[in-house]
């Protein structure tokens, strides 16, 4: 099993991976995306309450569980960096912190441009909301730690402490809704028994989410390549690499 | 779902569309960004590899 373990973590074999990975992400999330959009838009029947204003949910959703998942990816690809030393972890947590960020503030736009018809403002210092914000502080103050050191490694391991420090953000966000009195709504997919909106709704929605984390996967790899690149630049088999 | 109903979307047409717009231009963003983090990493490597190769 650790041989295993070694061996996913070793830089060429992630840098090759990732290059094979690439097109089969670009490809099912163009599709699944694809009849997201479609479906979301033109077949999803309005929403007995919100009318078609509901369809925000096709982006908004997908980007907000996204920003979840993003996050917590990062925050483990750094624990497991500094636990194990694999530093393959904080070339993952330092691709995924751009992508992590650009979709916790697509979330909260979008947000913010669904409240302004059904709450009646842009913004409101909501438990779900402000949380979502901070999320967004986090990103930016991870990306920014990691190169305001001299020495790259300190650099790594202050930014993979900071992201693991503010993983006790996720739950706050997930939860918010449920510990406190919020304008947001609560849990419609994401709740134990069956989801409250009917099949026409949902499908769309989840192949959205599902088109999201695929994008997320192939933006990832080509980030990660990267990372790669630069922390490996003096290695022969980085050197025969870019050769091809 | 009629043509004009679909562009107004019942009314809310001022807030679906940007939203829509706005998650294209993310995902249009992160594809860039992406593409030209990799390229600016493989050049910077090619260089090296060619310093490296003029000083010996």
């Amino acid at each position: 099993m650790w041989t295993w373990f070694y061996r996913l973590a070793s830089p060429p074999f992630v840098f090759r991976v990732a290059a094979a990975l690439t097109p089969w992400f670009v490809a099912l999330a163009a599709l699944t995306i694809g009849y997201g959009v479609i479906a979301g838009l033109a077949f999803a029947p309005p929403d007995y309450q919100q009318g078609d204003a509901f369809r925000i949910i096709y982006v908004h959703v997908p980007s907000a569980w996204l920003s979840l998942f993003a996050y917590t990816t990062m925050a483990v690809a750094g624990a497991i960096a500094l636990i194990w030393r694999i530093k393959i972890g904080h070339a993952v947590a330092a691709a995924t912190a751009p992508i992590g960020a650009s979709f916790t503030l697509l979330a909260l736009v979008t947000g913010s441009l669904w409240g302004r018809p059904m709450w009646g403002t842009y913004w409101a210092w909501d438990p779900r909301l402000t949380s979502e914000l901070i999320l967004l502080f986090l990103y930016v103050g991870v990306m920014s730690l990691r190169p305001a050191f001299e020495d790259p490694g300190r650099g790594d391991r202050a930014a993979a402490l900071l992201s693991i420090v503010g993983l006790v953000n996720v739950p706050i966000i997930h939860y918010s809704v449920v510990w406190w009195n919020s304008l947001h709504q609560g849990a419609t997919v994401a709740k134990l028994g069956k989801p409250s909106m009917p099949g026409s709704m949902l499908w769309p929605l989840l192949s959205m989410s599902v088109g999201f984390m695929l994008f997320y996967g192939a933006i990832l790899c080509i980030r990660l390549r990267g990372e790669v690149l630069n922390r490996e630049r003096q290695a022969t088999w980085v050197q025969e690499a870019v050769k091809s | 779902m009629s043509s004009g109903g679909f562009w107004s979307m019942g009314g809310y047409a001022r807030f679906v569309w940007p939203c829509f717009g706005i998650a294209f231009a993310v995902l249009s963003w992160n594809v860039w960004a992406a593409r030209r983090f990799y390229a600016a990493a493989r050049l910077r490597t090619l260089r090296a590899r060619a310093m490296a190769a003029s000083e010996t």
